[in-house]
């Protein structure tokens, strides 16, 4: 996938303890792991921090054609433990510290403070051929459904970004997101193609220690989501003097039109590049991006097609709508569209479900310069902080967990209001909410209801629930 | 209501803390006060005080102690 050789000396990673690594460093260790843990084509489940070590394994068993499944290292155990009886993989690579709460783990090789793990499976499940790489599409409620991304589908996509952020080996990007969540991971596959500089990181935005490792390596870009540009805005962003800064970039939900608009004023004025993009796991990561040049005049927008993609709008019967201001689904063509998802292991071995073509779900419309704005969702789900969290799932989950209540969820992004018929348990399902999914309380507002309205077939009247609210 | 109960107030109900666990508080030294909750509690202090903090100081403000010393800069005594 990379081909680390070419950069040799360049630094490809700074970590928190301004320890730097060159490409040549991280390809001899990749070989030193893959030889001395003689590990070859299977399923290995990454738990991940923005450290060294979790950024060495996914590139070697990436380069070498071994399948990651990336998780986020703080997944509820109970959560983790299901997708490891559903997927078998062979492998855990997680950091040092953590091996000791994974009994009949035998730890057969360890360096940078991560170890990997053999399991007690060898090759369950046979993999397809073109298979790279799996992410989840949910994945702090722990849902066993994985995309399942081709070695074809992130070359072009990061090739792709590469391309439209004019990405060269002088950048140095700061990570603000996990390595488990595409987005973030995009961000990593676009700098090592180019020879740049990772600065890696585990402190938020709300550290010192952040803005400090910011300012000492002189980070050239970040990446956030919606909530992160709030945080910003609250932090005083604008006031901050960070002349290494060069470019933001957003994706992961619809940012506000008026943060859009004062981060695009700030980037104007600061001589900054502030670039808002669409995409989804489904697609690798990218499908569009508005260029920094058009930030101010369109505002709102999520800009135009990635380079080799195309955007197209569907009416309800599928037919293509080409008038202007027009709103329906967005589709989206390109390499980067995914093989499909996986359920279970059985399903690592189907091939291209989808031929290239995604259905996004995301309502959109396109004015008359050919800029789209997304509208609204079909489906039934929020973004939590820039996670996708599907709210049949919170509530299927809510209800296992508490047979003596009726649930329904709703709400708006970052917001899930979850309607309950007990009062006296808000504060457990509160805790529960909270707990398996590791989202901060202030993501969830649990309402208790006297009962979740339903029509005579049973089926829950969502638009009662939110008059509610 | 005192500013020390104002301060208490504006902890608790961000993080849905008891009154004996407040002083020693500390940024992620529980789940709720991560880097979305310490946004909600800068938010409730600079309600609270009618204050609007400086960026230093709001990421400066790491334990329940910490936050009475930074806030006398901003002329309130706890």
């Amino acid at each position: 996938m990379w081909r680390f050789s070419v950069f040799g000396e360049n630094t490809a990673v700074i970590d928190e303890m301004g320890r730097q690594y060159s490409y040549a460093r991280l390809e001899a260790e990749g070989a030193l792991l893959v030889n001395s843990a003689k590990i070859s084509r299977c399923l290995v489940f990454c738990m991940c921090t923005n450290e060294i070590g979790s950024l060495l394994g996914y590139v070697t068993f990436v380069n070498n054609r071994i399948v990651p499944v990336m998780l986020d290292k703080n997944l509820d155990r109970e959560l983790l433990a299901a997708l490891i009886e559903n997927y078998k993989p062979d492998f855990l690579w997680l950091p040092s510290v953590n091996v000791g709460e994974f009994p009949g783990l035998d730890a057969v090789y360890s360096t940078w403070g991560y170890t990997l793990g053999k399991t007690r499976y060898a090759n369950a499940f046979p993999l397809y051929d073109k298979l790279a790489l799996l992410l989840t599409t949910s994945g702090s409620t722990g849902s066993p459904k994985l995309v399942r991304q081709s070695y074809a589908n992130i070359k072009s996509n990061t090739e792709a970004i590469a391309r439209f952020l004019e990405l060269d080996e002088t950048e140095r990007p700061v990570t603000t997101m996990p390595m488990s969540y595409t987005y973030g991971l995009s961000i990593i596959n676009s700098h090592l193609h180019v020879g740049a500089s990772i600065i890696l990181t585990q402190k938020t935005l709300m550290e010192k220690e952040f803005w400090r490792q910011f300012k000492d390596y002189e980070a050239t870009s970040f990446g956030g989501v919606p909530y992160i540009y709030e945080m910003l805005d609250k932090l005083r962003f604008f006031r901050m003097d960070l002349p290494s800064l060069r470019t933001m970039t957003q994706a992961g939900g619809k940012l506000s039109p008026d943060l859009h608009k004062k981060f695009a004023e700030y980037a104007d004025k600061a001589g900054k590049h502030f670039v808002v993009m669409y995409g989804q796991t489904e697609a690798t990561a990218r499908m569009s991006y508005l260029p920094y040049q058009k930030s101010l005049e369109k505002y709102g927008s999520m800009g135009i097609a990635i380079p080799g993609g195309r955007l197209s709008l569907i009416d309800i019967d599928g037919s293509e709508i080409s008038a202007p201001d027009v709103v329906g689904e967005l589709i989206y063509k390109g390499d980067n569209v995914t093989l499909g998802y996986a359920e279970s292991g059985a399903d690592l071995i189907k091939g291209d479900e989808r031929g290239g073509v995604l259905v996004t779900g995301d309502m959109a419309k396109r004015d008359a310069d050919g800029y789209y704005y997304i509208v609204g969702r079909k489906k039934r789900f929020l973004k939590i902080f820039g996670s996708r969290v599907n709210l049949d799932e919170i509530e299927r989950m809510v209800k296992l967990a508490f047979p003596d209540l009726d649930c329904a969820c709703g709400g708006v992004d970052d917001k899930m209001n979850v309607f309950v018929t007990n009062a006296s348990l808000r504060k457990n399902v509160l805790k529960f909410l909270t707990d398996k999914t590791g989202f901060n309380h202030i993501a969830f507002n649990v309402v208790d209801v006297r009962e979740i309205p339903r029509n005579d077939s049973g089926k829950i009247l969502y638009n009662k629930l939110n008059e509610i609210e | 209501m005192s500013n020390l109960d104002k301060y208490k107030k504006a902890f608790a109900d961000t993080f849905e803390a008891e009154e004996e666990q407040l002083a020693n508080l500390e940024y992620q030294s529980i789940p709720k006060w991560d880097s979305v909750g310490h946004m909600a509690l800068i938010a409730a202090l600079e309600e609270a005080f009618d204050i609007m903090m400086d960026t230093d100081d709001i990421i400066d403000f790491s334990s329940f102690e910490k936050g009475k010393e930074i806030l006398k800069k901003y002329d309130v005594a706890i």
